[in-house]
């Protein structure tokens, strides 16, 4: 029973690094019409910030949702997708769309990666230092926040020129289809670095999935971990997000299915099972999304639409608690 | 010994916990008591760290609880509190095997091993050591928790409400088995009961609570008295010797 136990989750990796290779090959060289030399390099690149932003996505998820200590909770609950939103609003709003797009790329990055982990840590120090360190009232105040980011950007995306309004639109849906490859590298240097710290607390995250006071008594020091992985989520989403555009529900998906199937609470093997899902599920969207729908939709729209009906269907069977 | 000196718990101009001095002996039983919102909780609370004092000090073996780092402090002293709810799924033996994290910090050892597979024979749950917490019930769950504190191996035990819940039979079973655990394996255990009689017949030692400040403390015989439970509760009860035990009839 216990040897099974330990088994079957290796197995579920296995089984998922194998598709997700699959995957990845098949979407390389699928109706590849043309010079290899140059297909490859450009399909590698869009192959690249898939793997980047699914592993950001479902580790910041997961992360997420073990430090709430809830299984419906996703980072951009906090209101991190509507600050991207809102900094890309007020970026057109102010400059125009000629300005954004003189500035260089990876200085917009830096900034909204910077943006968003300001936003995040402020909120976490100024509701952690106080008396109350309830993570429910800091999920709430991210909702909070979160509408009135909507609503700021909202009343400028009324009062802009319909062009502006329509580029800007576009880069608020997801899509690997125009990532900057210069955001490519400082993306890939930041999510290394904050695996490296993260992979340091992989055995610290199932205790603090016991709860607070359970953590607290088996020795964790329970505000200073919970804000450190908490600046890690922010920085993931804020990688991905910036990469891509929010990708709201696809967190959510992954981190469930994760829990579902690897057999294991343990978080070395929930987050590379998560990241696997991810992964997958993105390449093979993009490849359903390319090769079915000549590009004719949005990759969101192809996740979210799947993703939905899976979700609807874990509810229902009562599995997502 | 843990030592209480002045501690205070104050939320906005509400006292919950007024100036408590306190010091509990090494090896044995301590039962708090005392009506509602006396402070009890607030009081273990802040014993075993899980809520910042807004005054005072307290030291367990002569280390400060806020100022020792927090896995130092896990070899020492574990809490149990009431609602435990869990996110992940866990078998018994996974919950139980979190007791070693202040020693293995996720990286069990055999020993580690032993030790859960003692603490789980030590409450009965061989039979159930595979089986997922939310397959068990009540009373089986509450056991699954109390392995785990145990098998966390700290000199001092504190528990919030254990009772909760429990029948009377799995109620006795428990108070059995702290017992045991305080006379076997030499624990400094301290509760939170709300039930004075089981506090009676169990402990070595009361402290009762009203308002935010003890009233009193001492042994079973001393507190289980009307006039004291007059004093903590505000209520006229009688107190029977049944074996040697005081009884308190306060039913009717």
């Amino acid at each position: 029973m216990r040897e099974w136990k330990e088994k079957q989750p290796v197995q579920v990796l296995l089984i998922l690094a194998a598709i997700a290779v699959c995957g990845m090959a098949l979407f390389m060289t699928l109706n590849a019409r043309g010079r290899w030399d140059f297909i490859l390099p450009f399909r590698g690149m869009k192959v690249l910030s898939m793997v980047l932003v699914g592993y950001a996505i479902a580790v910041s998820t997961v992360l997420f949702q073990t430090v709430s200590h809830n299984r419906i909770l996703t980072p951009s609950i906090m209101g991190f997708d509507s600050l991207y939103i809102l900094i890309q609003t007020s970026l057109i709003f102010t400059i125009g769309s000629a300005g954004v797009a003189a500035l260089d790329p990876r200085l917009l990055f830096v900034f909204n990666v910077a943006a968003m982990v300001a936003f995040s840590t402020a909120l976490y120090r100024w509701l952690f230092s106080g008396n109350s360190r309830s993570i429910h009232l800091l999920v709430l105040v991210g909702i909070v926040f979160g509408v009135l980011f909507r609503s700021l950007s909202g009343f400028m995306q009324r009062i802009i020129d319909p062009n502006e309004f329509v580029l800007l639109q576009d880069r608020l849906f997801a899509s690997f289809n125009n990532v900057n490859s210069d955001l490519l590298a400082i993306s890939t240097a930041t999510v290394l670095a904050v695996s490296i710290v993260g992979l340091r607390f992989i055995n610290t995250y199932d205790v603090l999935s016991l709860g607070r006071e359970t953590s607290i008594s088996l020795g964790i020091d329970h505000s200073r971990v919970v804000t450190i992985v908490l600046i890690l989520v922010a920085i993931l989403v804020s990688v991905s997000t910036a990469l891509v555009g929010p990708i709201t529900f696809f967190g959510l998906l992954v981190a469930s299915l994760a829990h579902q199937i690897t057999g294991s609470h343990k978080h070395r093997y929930v987050l590379p099972v998560a990241a696997l899902i991810a992964v997958i599920c993105l390449v093979g969207g993009q490849l359903v999304l390319e090769r079915v729908f000549a590009f004719d939709t949005a990759l969101s729209i192809v996740i979210e639409f799947v993703g939905g009906i899976v979700f609807l269907a874990l509810l229902i069977r009562g599995a997502a608690r | 010994m843990i030592e209480v000196a002045n501690a205070t718990k104050t939320y906005g101009d509400t006292i919950v916990v007024r100036d408590v001095s306190l010091t509990i002996p090494r090896r044995g039983i301590t039962s708090i008591i005392g009506p509602n919102g006396a402070g009890k909780s607030t009081l273990l609370s802040m014993i075993s760290r899980l809520m910042p004092m807004s005054a005072g000090t307290v030291t367990v073996e002569g280390l400060d609880v806020t100022s020792t780092p927090s896995d130092v402090l896990a070899k020492r002293l574990s809490i149990l509190r009431q609602d435990n709810r869990i996110a992940s799924r866990l078998t018994v033996r996974d919950l139980v095997e979190f007791g070693r994290y202040p020693y293995s910090k996720g990286r069990l050892t055999v020993e580690d091993r032993d030790h859960a597979s003692r603490a789980i024979s030590f409450l009965g749950l061989e039979l159930l050591a595979d089986r997922f917490l939310d397959e068990l019930s009540g009373g089986q769950r509450q056991r699954a928790y109390v392995a785990m504190v145990l098998c966390q191996d700290t000199d001092y035990v504190l528990f919030d409400e254990p009772l909760n819940n429990l029948d009377m039979k799995h109620a006795v079973g428990m108070m059995k088995l702290l017992r045991q655990a305080a006379d076997a394996l030499d624990k400094t255990i301290v509760l939170v009961l709300h039930d004075i009689n089981f506090a009676s017949c169990y402990s070595d030692y009361i402290v009762a609570m009203r308002d935010g400040t003890i009233v009193r403390h001492g042994t079973p015989d001393a507190i289980m008295t009307s006039a004291v439970i007059q004093e903590v509760y505000g209520m006229n009860v009688e107190v029977q010797e049944i074996r040697g035990r005081k009884i308190s009839v306060y039913y009717m």
